[in-house]
């Protein structure tokens, strides 16, 4: 048997066990790791995310159970030191030995720090680990104690810069991103994008400061500014080094490895290192007098290295590294490809930018205008995946090659042709190296027909997920190109859509969901198909979340909003946000009785948080008393009608918002729909409702109100677009009628309105054929069943309360009057929260 | 937390010393579940009529140590009855507490009985 030492559990380290122990017969082989951070081998591409959810775990590649299901030897927290190569053995920091046959080197990166005066001071933090992360947050919040309004800066406008300024934003410091080139990125984006990204990262408040050699860093003992040159100063209380990385390559040094003449250990194609028993993969391989800082040619060379050491020598590192990038930078996607920077006499450029929108698009063309060379996107990256494949693969343009950034723009010659257009040798996946024909065959060849099915067997999507939308339409067309039906089914338990089920209900008159399975579905039920099937029920014969309480997600099965801790929070309706000063009264008397933290939702409420299950009902109770109605924040339902003040009392309104909204609202509350909604109403065009990123929307403009649809906040936020201008307040409402009721008969489960408007064919022009032009024939039944809907309302937490079964359902234990024991709360800012996860 | 966890250990039907008599069947709501206390265990039970069976498990969902799990809802995988934790979703089969979407820790089972519309759950202390 032998023996394969792996140095370094990282990203590509853990690459390289995931593709050996696929390939390796496990009693031929022996793998062996080591890694010096305490945890195994984790995400760092998605560090910041560590941030805004605190949860480690989610970043690692694999669990620790991993290892041992593959029987690989991992040792963490064991820094190796030395390499005997003589006799083929390893040393560790606490004086193990092992022998090995085969090494590998994966020990990565460390961030560089430049030799300022100043830079051992405290408060001065390196972005690369997840200790350091801790330790720059321990340091920010204690200086948030002492600082009025504290200041971080971050040294290098780099990409990974970048994400520090969003950590350290995150920590509600003030950022101050410093960088030594005159632009941002100045690797990846040319002058005019970086200055795109400047001015939008400027608007969400980081601060930039371009050209910028630092002197020095100020401070008695710890930081309190930096000095750029006589009378340049700026005071911060933090800083982050963020300047760039240097192979951790002190291992091949000290054993003699032939290096680079800047760091980084000289390796072939084989990733073979000047000792043929020893390989060098990912940040410390030296390649073509290149390091490769990127995910995608690290797993690359994590793949050569296996095959080599198994004895398929043909499999070699691509001469030349593809080093196109895509990722979403705060927000902002940002990406280049290809050659990004051209200069005139290898070719011409294609240049959008559009400052008002923060969009900046370029693509690079040969000069016979028939292949692609390179381009850069800001703002916008959705085309990234089909311009890389153009160019990748060298293939066609079309005749009108601006069409590839402006979209077509009518006339015949349309921009993209579909994914299935691609050669069988493109790379969809390159994380994972995965061809459109490998993905193709695995829908034919192998049945996997759907999306899951093909990640699972082809590892395609498993990387950084940027080709999935790609993968999910060669699913598709190969589908489609077999002849076979691509079935949206919800779930294993019904083979129908979400509208095949809903009109199945509607016509045979369906009422329960048992009823429904025996009929047309199979198995007993799961918690994807019954909450879908419970917002059918309640779409079409507006029944409350009481009757079938055990169909319901856990929300709607006890209607309040579940909490970290098990708890629930309340939230009444406060149509358009207008409320009274005896209602906050009320509010206020009832959260201070019941001891809730309080706060103001984003749709103009009040959320009352930390009630326990049995305390649910007697909150109602009061709150029914003092003339409150449940306000749906726990459902897939009408949330709020967001509404600014309007022409009541603004001197720019042009008409009475508060009371269109209240109207609005009044009139959709209750309605359940494959997801939640949202409206909003403004009184004239500055839109301090912000109505276009709602579901619906209403703007009052001169001589009526402007219709806006399908707009979202959320993860990908949306624009709503516009279904109709100028009209009246009862045609406005009519036309909302029909699109919603058609959205909520047609859309898939939880989908909201923009995703369900970017896949229905047709798009916003098909909508307002249904809606406006009434082209299916169906208006008039839309106007009955929404008028059904609206005349049908109850409040359910006044039916919950006042029935003695449905409130008997309110307690934690079946056979004890008791409280839940195990919950927890901390205070926080004279209020409570709950004990934070372990 | 983590020592609460480590309280609830599942137990085979052949193991069962002690019957802890919980609550009248009617109770428990058809298809769905609610939580027993017993002694300082909490004990989510569930009453899947559709295949007439009934099975218990810990309350206590491994994944955030939050006592959660009788409110979830109950289905079906492949034919392996489960529960969903409201809160994120994961699930764990019914019969053997295993995970059935990642790889958290299993959760413990307990033996349920019926007699006289009484609901029974099995302990081994």
């Amino acid at each position: 048997m032998k023996t394969v030492i792996v140095v370094g559990n990282g990203m590509v380290g853990y690459k390289f066990c995931e593709k050996f122990v696929s390939k390796v017969d496990q009693d031929s082989f022996k793998l062996i790791v080591f890694g010096e951070e305490p945890r195994v081998a984790y995400d760092r591409v998605h560090l910041s995310e560590y941030f805004e959810n605190g949860d480690a775990e989610r970043l690692s590649m694999a669990p620790r159970e991993w290892y041992q299901e593959n029987n690989i030897e991992l040792y963490t927290n064991e820094r190796v030191t030395d390499i005997h190569r003589n006799s083929k053995t390893i040393t560790t920091l606490s004086d193990k030995t092992f022998n090995y046959d085969y090494l590998v080197l994966a020990t990565g990166s460390s961030p560089f720090v430049p030799q300022i005066n100043g830079v051992d001071k405290d408060g001065v933090f390196v972005y690369r680990t997840i200790e350091d992360l801790e330790d720059t947050l321990a340091y920010a919040e204690k200086i948030k104690q002492t600082v009025a309004k504290p200041k971080a800066a971050i040294l290098g406008g780099g990409l990974l810069g970048l994400e520090a300024a969003k950590a350290v934003m995150d920590m509600g410091l003030e950022p101050h991103v410093i960088e030594f080139a005159p632009k941002l990125m100045p690797r990846q984006l040319d002058t005019r994008s970086s200055k795109v990204l400047q001015v939008k990262l400027e608007s969400m408040g980081i601060n930039i400061h371009l050209s910028k050699a630092t002197n020095q860093i100020l401070g008695n003992g710890h930081v309190i500014g930096m000095e750029f040159g006589e009378d340049d100063l700026l005071n911060v209380d933090m800083l982050v080094i963020s300047a760039g990385i240097r192979p951790r390559d002190e291992l091949g040094k000290s054993c003699g490895l032939k290096m680079g003449t800047r760091g980084g250990i000289v390796v072939d194609n084989k990733m073979r290192t000047s000792d043929p028993s020893i390989f060098a993969i990912g940040e410390i391989a030296l390649y073509n007098q290149m390091i490769y800082g990127l995910v995608a040619p690290g797993y690359e060379m994590a793949g050569v290295a296996v095959d080599q050491i198994l004895g398929n020598e043909e499999t070699l590192m691509a001469a030349e590294i593809d080093m196109s990038t895509k990722l979403k930078l705060i927000g902002v996607d940002v990406a280049s490809f290809g050659t990004p920077f051209m200069p005139a006499e290898k070719g011409h450029s294609i240049i959008f930018e559009n400052k008002t929108e923060s969009l900046y698009k370029r693509i690079n063309v040969s000069h016979d205008g028939k292949k692609l060379l390179g381009g850069i996107l800001v703002g916008d990256a959705k085309d990234y995946n089909m311009l890389l494949q153009m160019y990748l693969n060298e293939m066609p343009l079309p005749k009108n090659p601006e069409n590839l950034i402006l979209g077509s723009r009518g006339g015949e010659d349309v921009s993209f042709g579909s994914a299935m257009d691609l050669p069988d040798t493109a790379v969809v996946c390159s994380c994972e190296a995965v061809t459109k024909g490998q993905i193709c065959c695995s829908v034919k060849d192998d049945g996997n027909e759907s999306v899951k099915a093909i990640s699972k067997a082809t590892k395609a999507t498993t990387g950084c997920g940027g080709c999935k939308p790609m993968v999910v339409d060669l699913v598709k067309e190969t589908l489609k190109s077999l002849g076979k039906v691509v079935k949206e089914s919800i779930c294993e338990h019904f083979e129908y859509s979400r509208q095949e089920l809903y009109d199945i209900v509607k016509l045979r008159k369906i009422e329960d969901y048992d009823s429904l399975l025996d009929g047309v579905g199979k198995g007993h039920g799961c918690e994807v198909c019954k909450p879908a099937v419970a917002s059918i029920f309640a779409s079409i014969y507006n029944e409350t979340a009481n009757r079938q309480a055990t169909i319901q997600d856990t929300n709607d099965r006890y209607l309040a909003n579940i909490q970290r801790n098990g708890t629930y929070s309340v939230v009444p309706r406060v149509a358009a946000g207008e409320i009274t000063p005896k209602q906050l009264l009320a509010i206020g008397r009832i959260a201070q009785k019941y001891d809730l933290y309080t706060k103001i939702t984003g749709g103009q409420r009040i959320d009352m948080f930390g009630a326990q299950l049995h305390e649910l009902p007697l909150i109602w109770e009061e709150l029914i008393a003092e003339g409150f109605e449940t306000g749906q924040a726990y459902g897939k339902s009408l949330r709020t009608v967001k509404s600014c003040v309007g022409s009541t009392w603004c001197r720019y309104g042009m008409d009475e918002s508060v009371t269109f909204a209240i109207d609005i609202e009044n009139r959709y509350k209750g309605i359940r729909s494959p997801h939640k909604i949202k409206g909003g109403v403004s009184g004239c065009i500055r839109e301090c409702a912000e109505a276009r990123n709602k579901d619906f929307g209403f703007i009052a403009v001169e001589g009526g109100w402007n219709v806006y649809i399908c707009g979202n906040g959320g993860a990908n936020p949306q624009h709503a677009q516009l279904l109709v201008e100028k009209v009246d307040k009862v045609t406005a409402t009519k036309y909302v009628d029909r699109f919603l009721m058609y959205y909520i008969q047609t859309a898939p489960p939880l989908t909201r309105t923009a995703a369900w408007l970017d896949k229905l064919e047709g798009g916003i022009d098909y909508v307002k054929d249904v809606v406006i032009n009434d082209c299916l024939g169906i208006a008039e039944e839309l106007d009955m069943e929404m008028q059904h809907l609206v005349d049908t309302y109850k409040c359910e937490w006044k039916e919950a309360v006042e029935n003695p079964e449905i409130r008997a359902r309110y307690t934690h234990f079946v056979n004890a009057e008791e409280a839940d024991d195990t919950i927890e709360f901390v205070s926080l800012r004279e209020q409570k929260m709950p004990k934070a996860w372990a | 937390m983590i020592s609460i966890l480590n309280t609830y250990e599942a137990v085979e039907p052949e193991k069962v010393s002690l019957w802890f008599k919980a609550a009248p069947v009617e109770k428990f709501p058809e298809n769905g579940g609610a939580c027993v206390k017993y002694k300082d265990k909490q004990i989510a039970v569930f009453n899947f009529t559709r295949e007439g069976t009934w099975y218990a498990c810990q309350n206590l969902c491994p994944h955030k140590m939050e006592m959660v799990l009788s409110r979830g809802m109950i289905g079906e995988d492949q034919g392996e009855p489960k529960v969903a934790c409201p809160l994120h979703k994961n699930s764990f089969s019914l019969k053997t507490g295993k995970h059935l979407n990642g790889d958290l820790n299993s959760i413990a089972t307990y033996p349920v009985k019926i007699e006289n519309d009484f609901v029974y759950i099995g302990f081994s202390e």
